[in-house]
């Protein structure tokens, strides 16, 4: 590995200044589970690294009913998935934080780290997408917010720029009588890359849709938000038509390549079959049943 | 001119101080600095869990972890899991079971394993199976791996009796 430099501020201010001085040549580290293969194999060749653990709002984990949740971008997933109120409001965020990686994975890698890696795969992803996730970012002139929708631009391509830091992602308290899912497809039973994945959230009315969000990972050059999947689910029965009819619209978004994981033919296929499965355990989860995270 | 980082952290419950570059990773301070050769390096991508050590309780890959991270931490190491007394149960399970064939996983499937017991004293096999998804063995499978530790939780349970 080239050389590094290491900085481990325990501010934002800090941590921006720094980020800002060095711009390009500096890279922000929350778990180093991407990074630091990254720098080995001279894919990325940070002059700084700047390790944003030590920093208190970036490892906040707090809930509350008015304002959700609110994640720092450096806290490991499995303070997530062992968070008792993430547990009860965002069982679709479990789903994400308990697949990605091992467990020696999920002691380090952050899912805002997962988001500014960018990966067109990354699992947590369309599970923020799905929820409705926002996006905090720093600079040394103050904080913006972005959608998580709108948060990658192409693999490993953020919004985030030069002397920026993500500090954490919000999500919204779950209405009442809604539900989330993410689920993926990897030709084994864990430690994979999603051939396909698929977040969904559902938001229900008696015996009809209310609203629905559908994000796919892993057919794109970044994940896909398919609002028209969800829109057409609004006012809609709860039925296997419209259900059907919102899986069709979301293997008609899907753009995939075909590569060792998949055809694209066959990545399209199950982009429909996903989006199903997610809806319906959704709706599952909704209605108070349990769906296990994996 | 680039200069070495001093680094004050606590393995197998002895304080230990070195002198490393930032990229180094934890694994290499282990064994080339410290020469804790236990653990081991195999893909050295995260991949394959050969590395595994345990940081202020949670389980990492060592080699995704830079050295001067370890400041302040307290890391475990496989030398520090058999005790002047004996071996680890799950040391003695992996043993008395054929557990492993060549070893080089070995060290990584024992600090990941302990790690399980003591949040999880009787795991199912699914349990254990998802929890060591991150340790590969290229020799034996899997099979005897987690018959071990599952003869593991058994012995140490039945020694609290």
């Amino acid at each position: 590995m080239k050389w590094i430099d290491y900085a481990s501020p325990h501010t934002v201010k800090e941590a921006v200044t720094l980020l800002a001085e060095k711009g390009d040549a500096a890279r922000a580290m929350a778990g180093g589970t991407d990074l630091i293969v990254e720098m080995r194999v001279g894919r990325r060749t940070p002059a700084l690294v700047v390790d944003i653990k030590g920093i208190p709002e970036l490892n906040e984990i707090t809930y509350t009913t008015e304002d959700g949740l609110t994640l720092g971008a450096a806290v490991p997933c499995y303070k997530i998935y062992n968070n008792k109120a993430v547990i009860k409001n965002y069982p679709g965020l479990v789903d994400a934080a308990s697949i990605i990686g091992g467990t020696q994975i999920q002691g380090r890698a952050s899912i805002g780290g997962n988001l500014c890696n960018a990966a067109p795969s990354g699992d947590a992803i369309p599970a923020l997408i799905a929820l409705g996730a926002k996006a905090k970012i720093a600079g040394v002139n103050g904080t913006r917010i972005v959608n998580v929708e709108d948060f990658c631009l192409a693999p490993r391509q953020t919004v985030v720029k030069p002397g920026e830091l993500l500090v954490s992602l919000s999500i919204p308290a779950p209405k009442a009588n809604t539900g989330a899912r993410y689920i993926r497809f990897i030709p084994r039973n864990e430690m994979d890359i999603a051939v396909v994945g698929v977040g969904v959230s559902v938001e229900l009315n008696g015996s009809t849709f209310k609203s629905a969000r559908v994000s796919l990972a892993s057919v794109a050059p970044k994940p896909l938000f398919v609002k028209e999947a969800g829109d057409a689910l609004a006012g809609k029965p709860i039925s296997e038509a419209s259900i059907e009819k919102a899986a069709e619209l979301a293997a008609a978004a899907a753009k995939p390549i075909s590569d060792m994981r998949g055809t694209a033919e066959y990545r399209k296929h199950l982009c429909a079959v996903l989006t199903r499965r997610a809806l319906n355990a959704a709706i599952e989860r909704t209605r108070g049943g349990t769906v296990n995270a994996h | 001119m680039p200069t070495k980082t001093y680094v004050q952290t606590t393995i197998n419950g002895e304080q230990v101080e070195f002198l490393c570059e930032p990229r180094q990773s934890l694994l290499e301070c282990l064994r080339d600095i410290l020469h804790l050769t236990g653990t081991k390096e195999g893909c050295n991508d995260g991949n394959c869990g050969a590395c595994t050590v345990n940081m202020d309780g949670r389980i990492v890959c060592s080699c995704l972890v830079l050295g001067v991270e370890a400041n302040g931490k307290e890391i475990g190491t496989i030398e520090g899991v058999a005790t002047p007394k004996g071996l680890h149960p799950l040391q003695l399970a992996f043993l008395e079971g054929a557990a492993l064939q060549c070893g080089i996983c070995t060290p990584g499937f024992i600090v990941a394993s302990k790690a399980l017991l003591e949040q999880n004293p009787r795991p199912t096999e699914q349990e254990i199976r998802f929890w060591l998804a991150n340790n590969l063995c290229r020799c034996t499978g899997y099979d005897k791996i987690v018959r071990a530790v599952m003869d593991a939780a058994n012995r140490m349970e039945a020694a609290k009796r």
